[in-house]
């Protein structure tokens, strides 16, 4: 894959984003909602992720998709964004826990959408 | 509007395929696989936008960066996943990630399985071995999957001897597929779907992941 591509970037780009923290707690794909609109003294990145996620949710990797920004550079800015009451989270509620299972609803309903496709 | 006469972006503005507004609970399936086996073509076979692709950062020795440390900056380097998504209803909405399978990527793999529900092994037979470590891992992290052979060539060996090559598990569903069709990719996620439903039959302390 790419991972050669990219080794002449500069990881500085993402240290300046991120302030040099990384943070796990936002699962790929948590759903997030915007609470405000941008405001003036907002960094780009936060701007681009209220305009995205104004009207309906989006997932953190699309999130990080759309903003051309590594998944956990992402999860940074959210962090403080959720911190600070300008977005919400929707957490996955279905996902199965490490070593289990998925219920027997949730596969269903899964059943169920791929078959309508 | 003139959206219909400009060249698409390579990524669609989320204006196009946004989710519901209601969507509450984020699913995943991974697809996994070595280079050029057809993750990306899968994926997008049967997602609802066009397959899109980010990155995470990885350290050059393949391991994550704990959850405190700061990033080290020499040794950061980015490794490029994509996916798609599949509306299930107005709550739920099903994500499918491709995943390169090579051991080096390993830590993205965490990231991904982690609240998965299953995972799919494609597999070319021309490259069998590309393969091995991809289900290694998976029956290590007892995350189950089928496994599903992308025909490339008319001719190739046989289900049988592909899961001999394997050493797959007999419980492991083995099919074959077509990745370019939704039909064919959809029978191997439904495929999946059955294979969990029956894994939850199974009396306890028997397990065939
Ligand atoms: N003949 C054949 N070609 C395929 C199939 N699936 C994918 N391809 C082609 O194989 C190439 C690599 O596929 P891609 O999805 O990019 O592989 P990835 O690296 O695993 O994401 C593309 O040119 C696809 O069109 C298949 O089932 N049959
Ligand atoms: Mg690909």
């Amino acid at each position: 894959m790419s991972a050669r591509r990219h080794e002449q970037e500069d990881p500085d780009r993402y240290f300046t984003i991120t302030g040099g923290r990384r943070d796990a707690s936002l699962d790929l794909v948590a759903l997030v909602v915007a609470e405000i609109g941008p405001l003036p003294g907002m960094s780009s990145e936060q701007v681009r992720i209220l305009r995205l996620c104004r009207d309906t949710p989006v997932a953190v990797v699309e999130l990080s998709a759309h903003l051309a920004l590594p998944v956990s550079v992402v999860r940074i800015l959210l962090r403080d964004m959720l911190a600070d009451g300008r977005i919400t989270v929707r957490h996955p509620v279905s996902a199965p826990e490490p070593e289990q299972l998925p219920d027997l609803e949730t596969l269903k309903q899964v059943l169920v959408g791929l078959h309508n496709l | 509007m003139d959206s219909t006469t400009s060249d698409p972006p390579a990524a669609p503005p989320l204006a196009e395929t946004p989710l519901r507004g209601t969507a509450s609970d984020g699913l995943k399936i991974v697809v996994v696989g070595g280079f050029g086996v057809g993750k990306t073509t899968m994926v997008g076979s049967v997602s609802e936008i066009r397959p899109l692709s980010t990155e995470e950062l990885m350290t050059r020795a393949g391991e994550g960066i704990d959850e405190a440390g700061a990033v080290p900056e020499k040794t950061t380097t980015t490794v490029a996943f994509d996916f798609g998504r599949i509306t299930l209803n107005d709550r739920q909405v099903l994500y499918l990630f491709g995943a390169p399978g090579q051991q080096r990527f390993w830590f993205l793999w965490d990231q991904l399985f982690s609240g998965s529900l299953g995972a799919v092994v494609l597999v070319d037979t021309r490259r069998i071995e590309d393969s091995w470590y991809a289900i290694d891992r998976l029956e290590h992290h007892r995350m189950p999957f089928v496994v599903a052979v992308n025909r490339f060539a008319e001719r190739g060996p046989s289900l049988a001897k592909v899961r001999a090559a394997l050493d797959l598990d007999g419980h492991v569903p083995l099919i074959e597929c077509d990745a370019r069709l939704r039909e064919s990719s959809k029978t191997v996620l439904i495929e999946l779907v059955h294979h969990l439903t029956r894994l939850h039959d199974l009396p306890a302390g028997e397990d065939a992941r």
